[in-house]
């Protein structure tokens, strides 16, 4: 038997640890043994929500202290140093509250931190956890939230747009709900896979017990929940009328919900990166034996190239928003012409980091799709290595192609065959994920179950989004439709059709492991039907829409564009409406009538089916050493994925003789 | 289109409905599928919409995006379709449920050298070719419409340009025309079969200037002149201008119409309005491409950023066109 691992030692740690999970201790207090605290000084998201209301208080009354006397505060009814500085006490507060800071501030001044015993009941989904499953299921509470707050205020959106002069926002209102509309589904999308499933499976697929900054991942999901405050606190600071792109100089003579907005996507980019170098260093170096890069799960490709975007990407945004929120009160000029900053420089750096944004709102689904279509055609995946190559493509690319959102900004002209260009390269790698998944189609034996369903809705919409996303590469058509419908229904079908379709199918697939229930097959199909159809009905017609020239953003349209308008208005209230049966059959079969799912219901070769359910704390009683990769789909010879150690069957042989690894001869030439 | 021999090894035993074991006749079944389809979709696309797809042909720039958007359009169908058959064929033949064996995984169901170099040589090529053909549709016509900032890289070849300066503002445009001494309206009014080059600038926020049956768009930014050329045919008749910038919240209000007019109309209307509005523009600050707002004085005045306005490749109307060719006349004083 050759294994092909790295020569590290497999790891002997006891399956659950006695006293306090220690993950990385060090310093001068290391050794002395771990503290403990009474459980009613225990901290949870009450005690955040106190933290964050009273650092909102102390920071608002120093920024009243400070600046109440500037001439820009004075009679203006507003204070944005007391607004800045009150967000960024309650956000210091918020952590303070849930107890992030209690590890780092105790190493700091050599005092012995807290122990870290892991919760074993429900309030662990309340508190700062170090348990990368319970970190993913809060995200998926947390995205699921920010999910259908966007989806409210969709509605809202649309139903404005049933007339084209009547009204039933005032148009302050309407712009904040667009504005809290578009930057909540981006903040949501940013994390929507990568944080509940990147947590939680990424370690279980790779054959690692947690992953490698357990908490700067309990740190961003409580970055990512703070966001969700903060953005909201813009609805009572007077709104904000600059959709989520935020351009300045529109940014800095907006009232104080645009400091919500500012200092909301600074917080959220602050997870993000967090969330990011987590992952990208836990697939780095916290591969089992044996998981080699050619053995790495699809998925797990898709959330390293993700993270990558997270990590680079996404600072700039946090920069941005700093100098947004210093041209507000500090009165620096960063993007005001007159003063010798620029209004380009926004969009310049807004969109360096917002295209590779982008991708990290496609990539997870591609994953999620590649690596669902082996097990639901029971075949191996065809084009593997295309598949990985595609995706680290696209996220190399995706930073070269961020001026194709200026094309007609008068931003230097001579640039603009080359982001065509860069632009349409996109294609090329993911055209790869298209060859992989029609490749691994071919003469499959295709079961059509709920999460099938999501994956091949997927491949139909987000190709409808990718060839109009030419469309608007090309200069010439752009001129056309940049900055209309055609660009929202567009990046509508890429980010919902393709990433949310994927990560609906994510959550049929995999809820029988993260919660041991299965969602009924029956309404999962009608929730897919219905989504599926209102989707394209209430989108396809956009693009006619923009293309017939009504801009993005406005709450007056040309008169005879309002039978289309009424059209997807009334397809998108159904469109909300088929998430109503998700919601039903999640409440049904997962909470209120826990409805047992079988141990591997998709018969899947992943080795995050190799664990017991519920996951062990520890994941895995030993290391796993991984044998090969988990596509072995209707190859003649069957091949475990892993040895799970002495005991335990060899994981991934469905249906034929178990035959214990050792003994396994080299593996048959295919 | 992904190709035969993806599939399985040869079955043992004779094939039977054609198969020969790599499932060559369902690549065929789906090319055939795939090229009636797609050639019928095309054609009929060309036929019946094509000639009226936005935005339409009122202007050169019109013009050449109406046949870019077809010629995308056409390429595109088959794209589509390509994965659709494909899609649509295997759930309907390949799904579960009908008795169907377990597939086993063939030589080439981890990957085939041939199909995927030629999926990748397809693709590329596809690629290439749009952006060849997309670079040649912005290069040709002198940037397509857009806006190329005060410096463009593509200008029309003639110097018989009719500069037009459009200001924007919360939340409405006004034009100035500079060589009609400088008159500021909010009437928009081209002349047909004439070169216009649109200098468009905003005085506070980031608004764009979308004239959209003209196929022109260009971004406002404060301090900035954005310009974009294009040239009206001889249709003449009413078009729509939009803001299609998010400028805060009267946006959705932020339009208004112009008109393309004859050449005869348009002078006459200029140097009519121009003799009208002298008491008005006289108060205005002098043109200039760019206004600064006043941040000194407390009245809400424009500095003029450049007093100098004329470029030389835009002298229409500022010289009587008797008297010196358009393309020879001496550099225009205010």
């Amino acid at each position: 038997m050759t294994i092909d691992s790295s020569p590290r030692q497999v790891e002997e740690a006891p399956y659950l640890p006695a006293s306090g999970a220690d993950f990385g201790s060090g310093g001068p207090s290391a050794g002395r043994g771990p503290r403990t605290r009474p459980a009613w000084l225990g901290q949870h998201v009450g005690t955040a929500l106190l933290g964050g209301i009273a650092g909102y208080g102390v920071g608002h009354w120093l920024g009243n202290l400070i600046a109440s006397g500037y001439a820009s505060a004075q009679g203006s009814g507003q204070n944005d140093v007391a607004v800045v500085l009150g967000l960024a006490f309650g956000f210091a507060g918020w952590l303070t509250g849930i107890g992030v800071l209690n590890h780092p501030l105790s190493k700091l001044i050599g005092r012995e931190p807290l122990a870290e015993v892991p919760q074993q009941n429900w309030t662990r989904y309340v508190r700062f956890t170090t348990d990368h499953k319970v970190v993913g299921m809060q995200y998926l509470v947390g995205v699921i939230t920010f999910f259908f707050t966007g989806g409210l205020l969709a509605m809202a959106i649309r139903t404005e747009l049933l007339t084209p002069t009547n009204h039933f926002f005032g148009p302050g209102t309407y712009i904040t709900i667009v504005g809290e509309h578009g930057t909540i589904m981006m903040m949501m999308a940013s994390s929507v896979v990568v944080g509940p499933l990147g947590n939680y499976l990424v370690p279980l697929m790779i054959g690692a017990r947690r992953t490698a900054f357990p908490r700067v991942e309990a740190t961003s999901f409580w970055m990512f929940a703070a966001g969700y405050f903060i953005i909201l606190t813009a609805l009572p600071l007077g709104g904000f009328p600059t959709g989520w792109t935020g351009y300045a100089p529109l940014q800095t003579q907006a009232a104080g919900g645009m400091d919500s907005y500012l200092m909301g996507f600074a917080v959220i980019g602050l997870g993000m990166v967090l969330a990011g170098f987590n992952l990208a260093a836990t697939i780095i170096h916290f591969r089992a034996p044996g998981m080699t890069w050619s053995r790495l799960p699809i998925f797990v490709w898709s959330i390293l190239a993700t993270s990558a975007l997270l990590t680079l990407a996404t600072p700039t945004l946090v920069a941005a928003g700093l100098f947004g929120l210093l041209d507000r009160t500090a009165q620096t000029a960063f993007f005001v012409p007159e003063h010798g900053g620029s209004s380009f420089l926004w969009e310049n750096l807004f969109w360096f980091f917002g295209h590779p944004e982008v991708y990290i709102m496609a990539l997870p689904g591609f994953g999620i799709v590649a690596e669902m279509l082996p097990v639901f055609c029971r075949k191996p995946l065809f084009g593997y290595r295309a598949a990985a190559a595609g995706m680290m493509g696209v996220a190399l690319l995706s930073f070269f192609v961020w001026q194709h959102h200026l094309f007609q900004s008068g931003i230097d002209p001579d640039m603009r065959p080359l982001f065509m260009l860069t632009t349409e390269l996109i294609s090329i790698p993911t055209g790869f994920i298209y060859l992989v998944g029609l490749g691994t189609l071919w003469k499959a034996k295709i079961r059509l179950e709920v999460p099938m369903l999501f994956c091949l809705g997927m491949f139909f919409n987000f190709l409808i989004g990718g060839v109009t996303g030419v469309f608007l590469s090309d200069v010439p058509v752009d001129v056309t439709v940049h900055g209309s419908f055609f660009v929202l229904a567009h990046f509508h079908y890429t980010i919902m059709g393709g990433l949310i379709f994927a990560f609906f199918g994510g959550i049929y697939y995999w809820t029988p492991k993260l919660t041991g229930r299965i969602m009924d097959h029956k309404w999962g199909k009608i929730h897919f039907w219905t989504m599926f159809a209102f989707f394209n009905l209430t989108f396809f017609p956009l693009f006619i829409v923009g293309l017939l020239g009504q801009p993005r953003r406005v709450f007056e349209y040309a008169a005879n564009l309002q039978v289309w308008n009424d059209f997807s208005s009334v397809s998108a209230f159904l469109l909300g409406a088929s998430f109503l049966i998700f919601v039903g059959n999640f409440l049904w079969t997962i909470i209120l009538n826990p409805r047992p799912a079988p141990a591997n219901p998709w018969g899947s070769n992943g080795l995050e089916w190799q664990t017991p359910t519920p996951v062990p704390y520890f994941n895995f009683e030993r290391i796993p050493i991984v044998l090969s990769d988990p596509y072995h789909y209707g190859e003649p010879t069957p091949v475990p994925v892993a040895d799970l150690g002495p005991g335990l069957p060899a994981a991934g042989v469905i249906g034929t003789t178990l035959v214990p690894p050792t003994q396994l001869g080299p593996r048959p030439p295919l | 289109m992904t190709g035969g021999g993806t599939g399985l090894a040869p079955a043992p035993g004779p094939p039977s409905d054609g198969d020969d074991g790599y499932g060559r006749h369902h690549f065929r079944r789906i090319i055939a599928i795939w090229v009636v389809l797609a050639a019928v979709v095309d054609v009929l696309f060309y036929v019946l919409a094509g000639p009226h797809i936005p935005p339409g042909t009122m202007t050169s720039t019109a013009n050449g995006a109406q046949f870019d958007f077809n010629v995308l359009f056409l390429v595109a169908v088959p794209v589509l379709l390509a994965v659709w058959v494909y899609l649509a064929y295997s759930v309907w033949v390949w799904r579960a449920g009908r008795g169907r064996p377990e597939p086993k995984a063939g030589p080439y169901s981890r990957g085939h050298l041939g199909v995927q170099t030629a999926w990748i040589a397809t693709t590329t090529a596809v690629v290439l070719g749009l952006f060849i053909f997309g670079t040649y549709e912005l290069v040709a016509p002198a940037g397509a419409g857009g806006g190329e900032g005060p410096n463009p890289a593509w200008a029309p070849a003639s110097h018989n340009v009719l500069p037009i300066q459009v200001i924007a503002q919360q939340w409405e445009f006004t034009y100035r025309y500079p060589t009609f001494g400088g008159f500021e309206t909010s009437q928009l009014v081209v002349p047909a079969d004439t070169a216009i080059a649109f200098h468009v600038t905003s005085l506070d926020v980031i608004h764009s200037f979308w004239a959209y049956q003209l196929g022109v768009k260009a971004d406002a930014n404060p301090d900035y002149d954005d310009v974009a050329y294009t040239r009206t045919t001889g249709q003449l008749g009413q078009f729509t201008v939009r803001c299609s910038e998010l400028c805060g919240i009267w946006h959705g209000a932020m339009y208004d119409y112009g008109r393309v007019v004859s050449l005869a109309d348009f002078m006459n209307w200029a140097k009519v309005t121009e003799k009208t509005l002298i008491p008005v523009t006289r108060l205005l600050p002098p043109f200039s491409w760019t206004y600064t707002p006043d941040a000194n004085g407390a009245d809400g005045a424009f500095y003029p950023d450049n007093r100098d306005p004329y470029s030389n490749v835009e002298t229409y109307g500022a010289v009587p066109a008797q008297v010196a060719p358009f393309d020879q006349a001496p550099k225009a004083k205010p």
